[in-house]
């Protein structure tokens, strides 16, 4: 067995942590990159470069104000208490929250460009057969952008997995509980077990690749145009 | 209410000023004609909700539009079927699929079912097929099907020809007319193709620069000298007509329009079907006394009245009105020879048309 029980506890929680990070992400990035890819002008300009910090920020900066605005003090801190949900800081919820803000452009950038492409005629040949707005958006806008989704699924998910200082600095790696597999390499490196490190790496290697892959093969296969 | 069909709109944009007012036949297809850029689809847009312009639009009785009481009905509230110029299938949906999309949105009055619509359109055998494996006069066929299939109270067809290679076109023009014929809905027909028009309009609304420049039956509006389509190398008479006689040895057919008969070839014509035929200005020569028979080869010769001359768009050529039996003629001749014949309005002159299109 090359994998310790911790090792294994990594894995699950990373698996985890990574599906309801894309759940969420798809369920908040639909509506909001359907709007970037509506709206005009100054506001969605705005709206679309906060979306796209998390690609340049480094992943302390980003750990450290959520532990600032989650911690006892903050304004995030107050509500989850208020709410009863205790402190997010060092808790899987916290985790969570921390990647999704983090995946986000992941999700929202494929998403935005997805409906882009779709363009605005088949929302107007819909209206044209009685749909009304929700209903086009369920029966043609989301179908007509389901590779923008498959895509968003894909990256946020193993974004989600590759994920290394925010973990760190809102999870703390308490095993069980925030230790992720990035983090559990790391621990394994610092104490010298480089055969565990080795089992871990090359496992995260291999389904980073996968996944790369799948993706790959998936753009290259639907390039649908509407007939 | 005077009008169950009226548009009224008007839209201000930099460089650009939408002003119509029409009044739609309760059925049969009136056609918007005019150069691009004249604001034809515009109105179509504008009539279905897509686009928004100030005034009234009244369909069928029911009010669409009305900025007056501050009235305006989205687009997936109004019973309209729109053909875009390009098909817009849902790629996403099979051929029933697209078709019953339509279908289960649509309201329960039952004008025109969609075993109709399949049928008016001859796509029975495509129902199961994907979008992508049909030709684009098949995926304009279905379109058209998806759009009766919301039974509308009034059909839009925006260019439906215009992005079909001819042989696709000459296909798909039967259907168009075998739902004019079928339907009993009022159809706006945007085209900038005069064939298309000759051979469609029961009504014809000549646009330009956002303007309505003339409406009216075509036979009466395309022989009109005032308007520019009399300038365009195509300009000519409409003439409605009947086939009276058959000449199988040498594959002619002659049509008799009312005022006079003109022999022209025969494609399958049958004795007794109603034809629409073009006669093109240029085609048409004019003489003073009547031909000696035998001694020249233009084989249609008509009695007619001069009623008006024009400059032509070049200014060698002259544009002769003429009159033949109450039905109009236009004749494209030089200037020099109008002048030569000494041609006034009220003279008597024999029309020679070398031929004649059949636009059925």
């Amino acid at each position: 067995m090359p994998f310790s029980r911790e090792d294994l506890g990594a894995i699950w929680l990373t698996f985890k942590l990574a599906s309801a990070t894309t759940v969420v992400l798809l369920v908040l990035a639909t509506p909001l990159a359907w709007w970037l890819a509506q709206a005009r002008g100054r506001w969605a300009a705005g709206v679309g470069a906060i979306v796209a910090l998390p690609l340049v920020l480094p992943p302390t900066v980003l750990g450290f104000y959520l532990l600032v605005v989650f911690g006892p003090q903050g304004w995030g801190g107050q509500l989850t208490q208020a709410l009863g949900l205790g402190l997010l800081p060092f808790t899987f919820g916290g985790l969570l929250v921390a990647s999704v803000i983090y995946s986000l452009p992941f999700a929202v950038q494929p998403l935005q460009h997805a409906f882009e492409a779709v363009g605005r005629r088949p929302m107007e040949v819909a209206a044209t057969l009685r749909a009304g707005p929700i209903d086009a958006f369920f029966t043609v806008a989301i179908p007509l952008a389901r590779p923008g989704f498959i895509t968003a699924a894909i990256l946020s998910f193993a974004h989600t997995v590759g994920e290394f200082g925010v973990v760190l600095m809102i999870g703390g790696n308490i095993p069980q509980q925030t230790r992720v597999v990035s983090t559990q390499i790391y621990g394994h490196v610092e104490s010298l077990a480089y055969t565990q490190a080795h089992w871990l790496s090359g496992g995260m290697l291999a389904f980073s690749f996968v996944a790369l892959l799948g993706l790959s093969l998936f753009t290259r296969r639907t390039a649908r145009v509407m007939p | 209410m005077s009008d169950p069909n009226r548009i009224r709109l008007s839209l201000q944009r930099t460089g650009f000023t939408l002003d119509v007012d029409l009044a739609l036949p309760p059925r049969g297809i009136t056609v918007l004609f005019g150069p691009s850029g004249s604001g034809k689809t515009t109105v179509l847009r504008c009539v279905a909700g897509l686009e928004r312009a100030r005034g009234e639009v009244r369909v069928s009785g029911r009010t669409w539009q009305d900025d007056a009481y501050g009235e305006f009905l989205p687009t997936s509230r109004r019973p309209l079927g729109y053909v875009f110029q390009e098909a817009s299938l849902f790629p996403h949906l099979s051929v029933a699929g697209n078709l019953h999309y339509a279908q289960r949105r649509a309201r329960d009055a039952n004008a025109i079912s969609l075993d109709r619509a399949v049928e008016l359109l001859g796509i029975g055998e495509l129902l199961d097929r994907s979008t992508a494996d049909l030709s684009g006069g098949e995926r304009q066929r279905v379109a058209i099907a998806r759009a009766l299939a919301t039974q509308p109270e009034l059909l839009l067809l925006d260019e439906p020809l215009a992005s079909l290679d001819p042989a696709r076109r000459r296909e798909l023009l039967p259907w168009l007319e075998h739902l004019r014929d079928g339907l009993g809905i009022p159809m706006l027909y945007v085209t900038h193709s005069a064939d298309e028009m000759a051979r469609l309009a029961d009504t014809v609304v000549l646009m330009d620069a956002g303007r309505v420049v003339a409406s009216g039956p075509p036979a009466v509006t395309l022989s009109r000298l005032d308007l520019p389509i009399a300038k365009d190398e195509d300009a000519g008479a409409l003439l409605q007509g009947t086939v009276v006689q058959i000449d199988a040895a040498w594959h002619l057919a002659r049509v008799d329009f009312g005022g006079g008969s003109v022999w022209l070839r025969d494609d399958g014509l049958r004795e007794g079907e109603r034809v629409r035929v073009r006669v093109l200005a240029r085609e048409v020569s004019l003489a003073l006394g009547p031909p000696v028979p035998g001694t020249a080869s233009v084989q249609n010769v008509l009695a007619c009245t001069v009623v008006g001359l024009q400059a032509g768009p070049h200014p060698s050529q002259a544009l002769v009105a003429l009159d033949c039996g109450g039905h109009r003629l236009l004749s494209r001749i030089t200037a020099r020879a109008a002048d030569s014949l000494g041609l006034a309005a009220g003279m008597r002159v024999f029309a020679q048309v070398k031929s004649v299109g059949l636009v059925r």
